[in-house]
């Protein structure tokens, strides 16, 4: 896409970059401490055709794949973006000083783990509060938290369901359609789901309700509804794309209970909870 | 696990098997079993008192049937090297293994020198042993890649599993950690350091198990995220036997007041953030902190303190006395905040600090600490070019006021020789000695000379000498001494030193016992690896990055030894054929090269 591209190398001549100017690529030994970029991120740049997409055209920045924080050679940059991840590239590791007498930084020196870096500044607004779950808080670690992890073997992605505390992951790879995901996420967490109603309703066991199947995920009939999050971080039902673009675009998936999805307000800016990363 | 332990647990069903063993074959009456039997019999109730692990490697080597023996009985495991052996050949080897160490990446996989996804996998160990030893109890596993997955394989398929440990590593997140926590009904420790753990957005303090709990140690402080603390208090009064606790740094100094009363028989606490939350309390009233120290009147291991409000220091003031490790290297304190809290920690052996301390505070630290065995001193600031806020000052200062000194490890901005030579003299019983001049290729500031002759004079005046650091300005001289004197040496680690091939060399045909040997940076190239093939199957392992080496050299080494892994590492730009041998990473192995290799890794 030529907006995209142009705003590209924008950027890049903005970009703060270890190296002497003109490369066109650092090496990752002087990359920051972000996963490498992954192949079919870059595919990515090509994302029109989203069905149930509310926001109009003008907040669809088609630059905020690119300031994605797994990007190759992502540095800090102006803040210009849409995602709240961008927040984090502020706890960037001290290798970009300011001013440096010295020859530029070495990758691994001094020899301090990443987590012992960044102790001179005072502590940024920290919410310390008792939080349960599902609220906001921040992830101050400079290392990126990652939601899709694709490899040559699988595309793992993150799935948790209203009510039960434990999330799980799905190989997406492992599955052609949609409906092989489903009878996938019923067999994740129909125990799961059957032991936490056990423990909800005292240990009274009813024998009815233990293992019972999770259905009507992707239309609607059934007790709760698979949505995802993409990668704009906009929600949406999950079947209403071809698989595989589902497949490239897709960043976590959620069971929600369906009474609660007409609260919901999928496709447009997340609700409540922030984006972790 | 002590000796005590093994004995308490192995007697009883093993003389049973003797005594049947013993009548059968009384029964059969084959003539010439008959003595092997007893004899194994024998010496397999021998064995099992045998714990450590180069007394037993020593047993097994005496003939066949004590090798066989001796397999039965291990029930420890410490592999340095996941690469080193397969799982496949351990389980068939050792039949009742109950502990499991391995150990994976190099140590400078730590600092970003090897590129993410390099291998060291729990997963093949996880699923070899949960066929072979389903009653393994403990596994401590540091610089490996551990999944969700792994954790709930360790969760479901090892029922009795007591001890888990992971540090530095990564590869799994508070997801895989609730289930585990859920499944592990017996479970003692979870011991999470220097750990990478992804936030999966779960809550998984709360997914322990409802009732009393076997917890005795629970370390999280590197755990990134918010935990549920009402869980985590209703845990912690749960746990009648928990004495170590290690909080992350979400977790504020009134919440830590409130876990403090419900577990005063602590007796190693890591306090989290040591600093109020924001949300203004509930009235103006602030909790006793000193006397919720005052309480904990078995405390002796002090850590945490990792967003540190120092006007809260004084509350730790009544456990001092009984402290034998202080932990402040993520406290950002001035000598002036220190002095009244080292002061009255007579009985410190153990002390990590920032070098916001300054000399002054070493100085401080030299005058009560007459125990000191470690000392470590971090950077506030870990850059080339900061401030330096300690010097050769505050390392002569130790030197002689902690004569019992056994590991140092030290960041600063400069040295003088004088003071290493100062330092090697006082204190003789110098185990460890790592100095990091954070200024690379830096001379002694006083006299300009390359900090050869202070290296020196610690290789020769420290006769215990196992572990070594080196930094600063460097001539192969230096290397010189270490090959001479270093006959202890089992670690070696070198940054931007020597000046030829020469000095590798001094190394490799000097050190006798030398096992891990780690370089960066340092103008060695194929001459010098090729002076070591005589020593490299003794070693554990090598690691060269950016050195001088070339692929053709590095070849030549896998050429002349089958039973090394020669691994050229390089980064994601490099191509495949390129002459530079960016990063070599060799190691012995019984098992040739491995299989999950990744892209950017080339095998010999």
């Amino acid at each position: 896409m030529e907006s995209g591209c142009s705003k590209k190398l924008e950027e890049e001549k903005l970009e703060l970059r270890l190296g002497p100017p003109g490369q066109e690529h650092s090496s990752w030994f002087i990359k920051d401490e972000s996963l490498p970029s992954f192949g079919y991120f870059s595919s990515l740049k090509s994302n029109g055709n989203q069905a149930h997409k509310f926001p109009p055209p003008e907040d669809h920045l088609v630059g905020s794949v690119l300031a994605s924080p797994w990007a190759k050679n992502h540095q800090p940059k102006p803040p210009s973006s849409l995602q709240s991840s961008e927040k984090k590239q502020t706890a960037m590791p001290s290798n970009c000083p300011q001013k440096r007498t010295a020859p530029g930084p070495v990758v691994g020196w001094p020899p301090i783990r990443s987590f012992r870096k960044n102790l001179a500044a005072p502590s940024s607004s920290k919410v310390a509060s008792e939080t349960p779950v599902g609220l906001p808080h921040k992830v101050a670690n400079e290392k990126k938290t990652v939601v899709a992890e694709p490899s040559v073997k699988g595309l793992f992605v993150k799935i948790n369901m209203d009510g039960v505390p434990i999330g799980r992951k799905v190989n997406l790879k492992a599955y052609d359609s949609y409906k092989k995901l489903s009878a996938a996420v019923d067999e994740l967490f129909r125990g799961l789901l059957a032991a936490q109603r056990d423990s909800s309703a005292g240990g009274i066991v009813n024998k009815q309700e233990k293992e019972k199947p999770i259905t009507g995920l992707l239309d609607g009939n059934g007790e709760y509804t698979l949505v995802y999050e993409d990668n704009e971080g906009d929600r949406m039902l999950v079947g209403d794309v071809p698989w595989h673009m589902f497949v490239s675009t897709v960043k976590r998936l959620r069971v929600l209970k369906s009474s609660e999805l007409s609260a919901i307000n999928l496709g447009s800016s997340k609700k409540g909870k922030t984006v972790e990363n | 696990m002590s000796e005590d332990d093994e004995r308490q647990q192995s007697p009883p069903s093993d003389l049973d098997f003797v005594s049947t063993k013993a009548r059968n074959c009384n029964a059969t009456g084959s003539g010439s079993a008959y003595p092997d039997q007893v004899l194994n019999n024998v010496l397999e109730n021998v064995l099992h008192f045998l714990t450590s692990k180069r007394d037993r490697n020593a047993a097994s080597l005496v003939c066949k049937s004590w090798y066989r023996v001796e397999a039965l009985t291990r029930s420890e495991l410490l592999i340095g090297n996941c690469y080193a052996v397969s799982p496949a050949r351990v389980t068939a080897r050792f039949a009742r293994v109950r502990a499991l160490h391995l150990k994976g990446k190099p140590r400078f996989a730590d600092f970003n020198l090897m590129p993410p996804d390099w291998g060291a996998h729990f997963n093949p160990w996880a699923l070899a042993m949960a066929k072979a030893y389903p009653w393994l109890e403990k596994v401590h596993l540091k610089r490996m890649s551990v999944t969700d997955d792994d954790l709930v394989t360790l969760a479901e398929l090892f029922l009795g599993f007591k001890e888990l440990s992971l540090v530095c590593c990564d590869g799994f997140g508070t997801g895989g950690l609730a289930i585990f926590v859920n499944k592990c009904r017996q479970l003692k420790v979870l011991d999470l350091i220097d750990s990478e753990v992804t936030d999966d957005d779960t809550d998984w303090i709360s997914c322990f198990p409802e009732g009393e709990s076997h917890l005795e140690s629970l370390i999280f402080d590197c755990v990134e995220c918010h935990v549920n603390f009402e869980a985590l208090e209703r845990l912690v009064a749960r746990s009648p036997s928990l004495k170590k606790l290690r909080l992350n740094r979400y977790v504020s100094i009134e919440q830590l007041y409130r876990l403090m009363i419900r577990a005063p028989q602590l007796t190693h606490l890591g306090t989290g953030s040591f600093s109020p939350s924001e949300i203004a309390g509930q009235g103006d009233q602030e909790p006793d902190y000193v006397n919720a120290f005052a309480a904990c009147k078995s405390l002796v291991c002090l850590s945490g303190f990792r967003e540190i409000i120092p006007d809260y220091l004084p509350a730790i003031y009544p456990v001092c006395a009984n402290l034998t490790s202080l932990n402040f290297s993520y406290a950002n304190i001035t000598a002036e905040q220190l002095k009244p809290i080292i002061s009255k920690c007579h009985k410190l052996e153990v002390f990590w600090v920032l070098d916001s301390i300054c000399d002054e505070g070493l100085q401080a630290v030299a005058v009560t600490c007459k125990e000191l065995r470690e000392l470590r001193v971090f950077p506030v600031d870990a850059r080339e070019d900061s401030d330096g806020l300690v010097s050769d000052v505050g390392l002569r200062a130790i030197s002689e006021g902690c004569r019992k000194l056994q590991s140092i490890l030290y960041f600063c901005q400069q040295m003088t020789n004088a003071a290493v030579i100062a330092m090697s003299k006082n204190c003789p019983d110098l185990v460890v000695f790592r100095l990091c001049i954070m200024g690379r290729r830096r001379a002694d500031h006083v006299t300009g000379e390359p900090m050869d002759d202070g290296f020196g004079a610690i290789v020769m005046n420290c006769k215990k000498l196992t572990r070594l650091a080196v930094s600063g300005l460097l001539t192969d001289k230096a290397f010189d001494y270490i090959g001479r004197h270093g006959k202890l040496i089992r670690t070696l680690s070198v940054a931007f030193a020597g000046d030829s091939d020469i000095g590798l060399k001094y190394v490799l045909e000097g050190c006798p016992q030398l096992q891990k040997l780690e370089i960066r940076d340092s103008p060695f190239g194929d001459a010098a690896l090729r002076s070591g093939l005589h020593h490299y199957y003794n070693m554990r392992f090598l690691w060269m990055s950016s050195c001088s080496l070339t692929r053709h050299g590095c070849q030549e080494i896998a050429h002349a030894m089958p039973h090394l892994v020669v691994e050229v590492i390089r980064s994601a730009d490099e191509e495949e054929m390129d002459t530079a041998a960016e990063i070599l990473y060799m190691y012995r192995s019984l098992e040739g090269p491995r299989t999950d290799v990744p892209k950017f890794v080339t095998i010999l």
